[in-house]
């Protein structure tokens, strides 16, 4: 890779022995992909709960934080992922305390670092969205998915340590969806009914991330009929991510690089892969269940935006949770605190359901949750998480979110 | 015993030898293993149940989430790591996650790895020039 100066003497050390172990980091993963040189980047993300974490990475950014302040301190503004613990609900999700310890230390050494704690997959509906041709590292599937699709910005995967590095180093190697060749489309879908509904999306998303072969293939949606909203698009990016490791989709007469097939295609269009309404049934069909047990509800993945709590917070109004059944809500801290104010929080709790802010399911724990709640049948609205929860020990259901709610409520599944 | 060599890209790591562990499917550190117990988990991967601790974890591509780049170097802090993963094509996580934790990694092969190699061969990987040497036992 080409160094200029000022990476030169990072390299060196010339900036301090934890800039020079992240540059050298960087440049491992840079000559991996072929990249020729480095992108400065204007914001990092860091995924970096307590789970992926374990004790030897918490313990790694404890011995970042004691190094001298002028040496660990991120020269860019850099924001996190959802935590692996919530302060204030652990107790009545039995999350074992040992876990909440290990997190006050990560939230510790994070702070130390300069590291502001956004604790949120959802970033992009409530902190700062990227700006199209805005180079970003990002490390959220479903974050980077959506900053290179919906808005335009240029990130590739960036992992917790690798979002790190370009946090003490502002920059990235070159290569992936920072460069203009590699984001045009390679497939073709073509959408001959359109989702009306999250967990539809999620679903349309989650099929075509199954038909993707590797990190740079990028599908293109043809036959979108009016434009989907906000949490629309995060629950499809979000799913087809996940399913798909995908990191850039296109959407005809939508997405900002994609006025029509000619421009998003840098040879002949290929051939449509047809979507059929019945490929969404059969991908519902692929998570039901033999029978209707029920033991945990959950909404998250990705964290909830201010509309979806509104939603839910109707369909609970003067509802009770079932006995038998646990009902979870993972959002934002931004996003809990605007729920309090609005009123939102109080109509929910009143339910029994726990409104949980700064984490995510997936990512705090879940088999040793579920093990601690007797937790094994799990319903959700989210294809993110039927996707991911299986190998936690979890018989996951996909449904819409009226469905969930109403079987909460019911006990069993309706 | 037979030697093979698969030529891959350079990838990153340590040297590796040790047993083979293959499928034709998919890999991410999050969605798929029991890392505590060091066992694929989840039900519907062609590797569930198998034991995957210092193997030559060969698999098709990387899926999932960001994770694994946090995983790999937790696992190989607890001596609960794969040996080695060879991919036909990683993607970022992998990479950033075997830079993390000193875990070789070597994909794009001249050929589909997944195919050329049985689980039970033993394997050494070289990372640094993306060499792979498959040593498979005579047939009686």
């Amino acid at each position: 890779m080409k160094l200029n100066a000022f990476e030169q003497a990072m390299r060196a050390g010339e900036m301090g022995a934890a800039r020079q172990r992240a540059i050298e980091q960087q440049i491992q993963v840079g000559r991996f992909f072929d990249a020729e040189d480095f992108v400065e980047v204007v914001q990092a993300h860091i995924m970096a709960d307590t789970e992926s974490l374990g004790e030897a990475g918490v313990r790694f950014l404890e011995e970042l934080a004691a190094e001298p302040e002028s040496d660990n301190r991120v020269c860019i503004p850099t924001i996190t992922d959802p935590r692996g613990a919530d302060f204030n609900t652990f107790e009545r999700i039995r999350h074992d305390p040992a876990y909440v310890e290990l997190e006050r230390r990560a939230d510790q050494a994070f702070r130390a670092l300069g590291i502001l704690m956004t604790d949120t997959c959802i970033n992009y509906q409530t902190i700062l969205p990227p700006v199209r041709g805005e180079h970003l590292a990002m490390g959220d599937t479903g974050v980077v998915i959506y900053s290179n699709s919906v808005f335009g910005a240029r990130t590739n995967y960036e992992g917790g340590p690798s979002a790190l590095a370009a946090a003490l180093t502002g920059r990235t190697p070159r290569y992936g969806f920072h460069l203009d060749e590699m984001r045009r489309g390679t497939r073709l879908f073509r959408v001959e009914q359109q989702p009306t509904d999250w967990s539809q999306w999620g679903a349309l998303g989650g099929f075509i991330g199954r038909e993707m072969g590797s990190y740079y293939d990028v599908p293109v949606l043809d036959g979108i009929t009016s434009p989907p909203g906000s949490d629309d698009l995060k629950h499809f990016g979000a799913a087809m991510a996940s399913f798909g490791s995908t990191a850039l989709f296109h959407m005809i007469g939508v997405t900002p690089e994609a006025p029509d097939l000619a421009t998003v295609f840098a040879n002949p269009v290929p051939p449509a892969r047809a979507i059929k309404a019945k490929d969404i049934t059969d991908f519902f069909a692929s998570y039901a269940m033999p029978d209707d047990a029920l033991d945990v509800v959950v909404f998250a993945a990705p964290q909830l935006s201010l509309f979806e709590l509104d939603r839910l917070a109707g369909l609970l109004q003067g509802q009770q949770i079932h006995a038998d059944v646990s009902l979870l809500i993972a959002t934002s801290p931004e996003n809990k605190r605007a729920a309090e104010r609005m009123g939102l929080d109080a109509r929910i709790s009143k339910s029994g359901a726990i409104l949980m802010e700064g984490v995510c399911f997936y990512q705090m724990h879940a088999r040793e949750l579920g093990e601690a709640n007797g937790w094994k049948r799990l319903m959700t609205n989210s294809a993110k998480l039927v996707n991911i929860i299986g190998g936690y020990g979890y018989e996951p259901m996909l449904a819409d979110m009226e469905r969930c709610v109403a079987s909460a409520i019911a006990g069993r599944i309706v | 015993m037979n030697s093979v060599l698969i030529q891959g890209h350079p990838g990153i790591g340590p040297k590796a030898t040790g047993l083979a562990l293959v499928a034709d499917d998919n890999f991410s550190a999050r969605y798929d293993l029991n890392r505590i117990e060091g066992v694929f988990s989840r039900p519907a991967h062609k590797l569930f149940g198998q034991a995957y601790v210092g193997k030559i974890l060969v698999l098709n591509i990387a899926k999932g989430g960001v994770a694994t780049a946090w995983m790999l170097h937790e696992m190989a802090s607890r001596g609960m790591a794969p040996a080695a993963l060879l991919l036909n094509y990683a993607n970022p996580i992998i990479a950033q996650g075997a830079a993390f934790g000193g875990i070789a990694l070597v994909d794009r092969f001249d050929v589909n790895i997944t195919a050329r190699i049985i689980t039970g061969d033993t394997v050494s990987v070289d990372p640094a020039t993306g060499e792979v040497i498959v040593s498979v036992a005579q047939p009686a």
